[in-house]
């Protein structure tokens, strides 16, 4: 039997995926949980481009999101850009701090994790400075709302869940993900296979990073009034890290499945019966620790389904 | 032809912390030629490959491959000029396939094609070659090692303890491959405990005592030197 190309699963994947939430606010009247749901299933599969191939885990994502949230805020309070060009530059200020807090990989495992948690904070703390309340709006909070744009945004967030897809395809089935995945396995034999494990960790941050910021941008133009903690609250990270984990990192479906069905747990009962949620939630996790520690994905990969 | 010898090390030192683990290495080595690394316990042999891989820079001395200088440069830099090696304790993916493990390596080494089922067959993995790499024994993982090395094409191959844990024939396959890697102009050096397996692959030993060169020759002479019974078996 001739084997299908390589690139035809991707492909799947991401016309399902536009499908699903091109036509969900049609059958769902509530988009704003929609668009949280797309915002937590483009920061799983963002952490997947960095934890899932490279095995570096960054507690301090958030960081990216709120970088890339504040800046798209601030061009657009500041400039007369497009919104949409302000989100794509809030991606770009997730990718200069991704590129200034590149020295972390001087760290590995736990302190890494710790140190970039870290970095999260000192940036949340800037922003929320009472000092730059001129600027950033301080503690109090920023206000964009003279863009907002329900439909636009959550376009946008689309999109932005779209390209963070694509680039978990690339890193699973190209030549580049190849030499990540063996550096995630022995970084010294994998330098010695001739793949310059600097550069590419770089480049896997600095997607991972990118998602991130594009995803704060999107989200700050949803929300367009916000404070400082609701896009650097430390639960962004603890979501996108348990969502990932959840449906499988190093795979392309597992974080996408795992947001999603998390997020909808969360939404369905999170707000209206927080006790047994909290109760359910952790039953789940402990669960997930015990039987699947690779995710929902590994059920699949347990039976030597190819899994994308 | 250029008398440019292939590797040339030039007062190689080597410190962890405080400790002083080489001093004052120097030796080179002619494309083709097999060369024995002896030594007790701790007497920097390992420490002498990782040296050449970059795996543990110098601290002191020259490392010279085809006469370029290659001490402090990246492990991948040091792999795609044409240096390679496997571990005494093997360093494969495990969780990859054993081809994948070996098509990683002929992706980016950037040192000609590579014949991927031909190195499989060669290091006697042909048969394994979609299990996972985990799933291998020891000795196959040190297999998979070597045929990742022999995928970028080196033209110097560092053999750390391959023999160990092998039976005679599975010794005498290995001699063989080593063999027939040095008819090809492959340089290697081979670290072994296993004098007799090192004496039918090596022409020279260098024996290395506390980190420090003390006999270069042959295997026979070398066990006649009185440093060299020193070393092993103390006096």
């Amino acid at each position: 039997m001739r084997k299908p190309p390589a690139w035809r699963g991707p492909v799947l994947v991401l016309v399902a995926l536009a499908a699903i939430f091109a036509v969900a606010p049609r059958l769902y009247s509530n988009e704003s949980v929609l668009f949280t749901m797309m915002t937590f299933m483009a920061l799983a599969q963002g952490l997947n481009l960095l934890y899932g191939f490279t095995g570096y885990l960054p507690f301090g994502y958030v960081g990216f999101f709120g970088t890339g949230a504040y800046a798209t805020s601030l061009l657009v309070t500041f400039t007369s850009l497009p919104v949409i060009a302000a989100v794509l530059l809030g991606g770009l200020a997730a990718v200069v701090v991704g590129l200034i807090l590149g020295p972390l990989f001087r760290l590995s495992g736990p302190y890494f994790s710790i140190a970039n948690l870290a970095a999260s904070q000192i940036i949340y703390n800037v922003v929320a400075n009472e000092a730059l309340k001129p600027i950033t709006g301080g503690p109090y909070g920023i206000k964009i709302e003279h863009v907002y744009a329900p439909t636009a945004s959550y376009v946008t967030m689309l999109a932005i869940l779209l390209a963070a897809t694509a680039l978990a395809a690339y890193f699973r089935r190209s030549r580049f993900g190849l030499g990540l995945r063996a550096m995630h396995q022995d970084p010294i034999s994998a330098s010695l296979a001739g793949v310059d494990i600097v550069r590419e960790r770089l480049i896997a941050w600095l997607a991972s990073a990118a998602i991130a910021g594009l995803a704060g941008g999107a989200y700050a133009w949803n929300l367009s009034v916000f404070y400082p903690e609701a896009v650097f609250t430390l639960q962004i990270s603890v979501f996108a890290i348990v969502f990932a984990l959840f449906g499988g990192v190093g795979t392309v479906i597992g974080p996408l499945l795992g947001a999603a069905l998390l997020y909808a747990f969360y939404a369905g009962i999170g707000v209206s019966a927080p006790q047994y949620f909290e109760l359910l939630y952790g039953l789940l996790i402990v669960l997930l620790v015990l039987f699947l520690p690779n995710g929902l994905a590994s059920l699949l990969t347990r039976r030597k389904v190819d899994v994308l | 032809m250029s008398s440019e010898p292939l590797l040339r090390l030039e007062n190689v030192g080597k410190r962890f912390g405080g400790m002083t683990v080489l001093h004052e290495q120097s030796f080179s080595l002619a494309p083709g030629e097999i060369l024995g690394l002896v030594g007790p316990n701790g007497s920097g042999k390992t420490t002498t490959i990782n040296v050449i891989s970059g795996v543990h820079p110098a601290d002191e001395g020259r490392v010279l491959f085809e006469g370029r200088e290659i001490q402090g440069l990246p492990i991948f830099r040091i792999a795609r000029l044409g240096i390679n090696r496997s571990f005494q304790v093997p360093k494969c993916f495990r969780g990859m396939r054993v081809r994948e493990n070996v098509e990683v390596a002929a992706t980016f080494a950037r040192r000609g094609a590579a014949d991927i089922e031909a190195i499989l067959a060669e290091t006697g993995l042909a048969s394994h070659a979609d299990d996972i790499a985990g799933s291998l024994t020891v000795n196959q993982q040190k297999m998979l090692d070597l045929a990742r090395a022999l995928a970028t094409n080196p033209r110097l191959l560092l053999v750390d303890e391959i023999g160990a844990g092998l039976n005679p024939a599975e010794l005498g396959g290995i001699a063989t491959l080593l063999k027939g890697l040095a008819a090809r102009g492959i340089a290697l050096i081979v670290v072994e405990h296993l004098l007799d397996f090192l004496n039918r692959v090596t022409d020279r030993v260098i024996v290395l005592g506390a980190g420090r060169m003390l006999f270069e020759g042959s295997l026979a002479a070398a066990s006649k030197d009185p440093d060299v019974v020193a070393a092993f078996i103390g006096g």
